[in-house]
């Protein structure tokens, strides 16, 4: 192996999942479900340490130069050099390793909860028998064509379907086994995004008191939390347009003890029902990756009508393609919107941030652009540096602006 | 409501699965075989859970594992074991030689149903 300094740092191990936290309405696994989790954490962590690597040296050993000699000139696109790469036999190992993984992950996830749907069922409806304040779902609504267009993540039936009235299943599948994907870095809730960005927050603006926060496309509520908490005085706000999630999420909050969350089933692009100004911090979390591409400008939109003047938008994604960035970076990064079933991952990375913000009413003199680290309380790197794994770290960007008064 | 936890556990996502090698069947045969890896360290993990727990309830050290030296008759029963596991394990390339070895009972099967026709 060429890459000497991996090898004198050592190699970190991602957490047991038995460190997540069980709460009341996470599923039950058994010691062979932990296992099976354990197992693909661990796979996904030496493919993204020691086999990945291997994809660039190839990339620049062979691949760039056969196209080159070819060619006369190197890649013009990322898309140019996917299809080039597309033949390198370790390219293939790698990316064919790499959808098993996503592949075997969901099988499990799901054969571990459709086991114990009923069971679940129940006992969210418990949790929420008496607090029924903090849900309200909408019979009859209409899950945006985009959602019902492709299965995120290569998850079966994506955020919104339900088995029958009432199931969380596919919520807890995603609860139990973000894990995985992630290694484990977003920590013992899977919380790591919405833990950094309250923190960046209070950190950068220790005068900002929102009165009310909206969380746009919340899904279960992991990386809303950690706002409620940061904010106890401010109300709350989850919307997302997906039932199980919206009905999960609910009963995970009421179990995790947090008061001043409540979550409504509603689609982004028709917030009509809040009022202009209503909210002084509004946030997406890696929610707008998984929109559409005219939709994306509606819910834009939308954010700028209900922020208040002077308030606070925020939006957590991958970092944007720019030119500076290299083809081969943004074809890695472009992996997981083809091969992961996140198809509109590219395009909306190829989209400029501060237009999308323009959209929401915040002129490019008030455009702010950061990079924000998981805040993870599972952190068992002893300091050992992780190598990237394209578009799957728990490093982000985050691009957002105060509204001006 | 009671699903079908077994068929909808393997349940496939929207849109055209990718195959990355050349050849699809490959890429399916490997995908078996990881499978049957994680069951393999599923397996692995159990057992140590249970060596574990036996230790704590002190019924044996997990260092009388690792010294274990079988005696003769155990040693001979453990070879056994694992003669017949490469069998299994390895039949379809054992069958290839016989194939090779014995081209007269390696016959395409429409041959022989002909040849049985004339008998």
């Amino acid at each position: 192996m060429g890459d000497n300094k991996q090898v004198m740092s050592g190699y970190s191990l991602p957490p047991v999942w038995t460190k997540l936290k069980q709460h009341a309405a996470f599923p039950r696994f058994t010691h062979d479900e932990r296992a099976r989790y354990n197992f693909l954490a661990n796979l996904n962590r030496y493919l993204a340490t020691v086999i990945a690597p291997g994809v660039q040296v190839a990339y620049e050993q062979r691949v760039e130069p056969a196209f080159k000699a070819e060619h006369g000139r190197s890649f013009q696109s990322r898309h140019e050099l996917r299809d080039a790469i597309s033949r390198d036999p370790y390219y293939q190992l790698w990316a064919a390793l790499r959808r098993c993984t996503m592949e075997m992950r969901q099988q499990n996830g799901r054969a571990a909860v459709l086991r114990q749907a009923e069971e679940l069922a129940q006992r969210v409806e418990k949790l929420l028998e008496g607090n029924e304040a903090i849900l309200r779902l909408k019979p009859g609504f209409v899950v945006p064509a985009y959602l019902r267009h492709v299965d995120n993540h290569l998850m079966p039936g994506s955020y919104h379907t339900e088995y029958f009235e009432g199931d969380v299943s596919n919520a807890a599948n995603y609860d139990s086994g973000l894990f995985v994907t992630s290694g484990g870095m977003l920590g013992s809730l899977t919380d790591g995004g919405g833990r950094a960005i309250a923190k960046w927050v209070r950190e950068n603006y220790p005068d900002f008191k929102p009165k009310r926060i909206l969380d746009v496309g919340c899904g279960l509520g992991h990386n809303t939390l950690p706002l409620a908490e940061a904010f106890p005085e401010a109300e709350v706000w989850a919307i997302d347009a997906a039932a199980p999630m919206l009905r999960y999420g609910a009963a995970r909050t009421i179990a995790l003890g947090v008061k001043n969350v409540r979550f409504v089933q509603m689609d982004a692009e028709d917030m009509s029902e809040f009022p202009d100004g209503y909210f002084d911090w509004v946030q997406t979390t890696m929610f707008l990756h998984e929109t559409g591409g005219k939709a994306i400008h509606k819910i834009f939109r939308e954010i700028g009508r209900v922020l208040a003047p002077g308030g606070l938008t925020l939006h957590i994604e991958q970092p944007q393609y720019t030119p500076e960035m290299s083809y081969f970076e943004q074809f890695m990064r472009d992996w997981d919107a083809y091969y992961n079933a996140e198809p509109y991952w590219g395009h909306m990375h190829d989209l400029q941030p501060e237009d999308l913000l323009e959209e929401a009413g915040i002129p490019r003199s008030h455009f702010l652009q950061v990079g924000v680290r998981a805040v993870n309380d599972l952190d068992n790197s002893n300091g050992v540096q992780t190598r990237e794994d394209y578009g799957r770290s728990p490093i982000w960007n985050v691009f957002g602006g105060w509204k001006p008064r | 409501m009671k699903l079908n936890d077994i068929v909808m556990a393997s349940d496939k996502a929207k849109g055209a699965r990718p195959y990355f090698f050349d050849d699809p069947m490959t890429e399916r045969v490997m995908n078996i075989a990881m499978a049957v890896a994680a069951e393999v360290a599923v397996l692995r993990e159990r057992i140590d859970t249970i060596e574990r727990l036996l230790e704590a309830k002190g019924v044996l050290k997990q260092s009388e594992i690792e010294e274990f030296v079988p005696t003769d008759e155990q040693a001979e029963e453990r070879q056994l074991w694992h003669a017949r596991y490469a069998s299994r394990i390895l039949r379809i390339v054992k069958q290839e030689f016989d194939a090779v070895a014995f081209p007269e009972n390696n016959k395409p099967m429409h041959q022989i149903a002909n040849e049985i026709n004339e008998m």
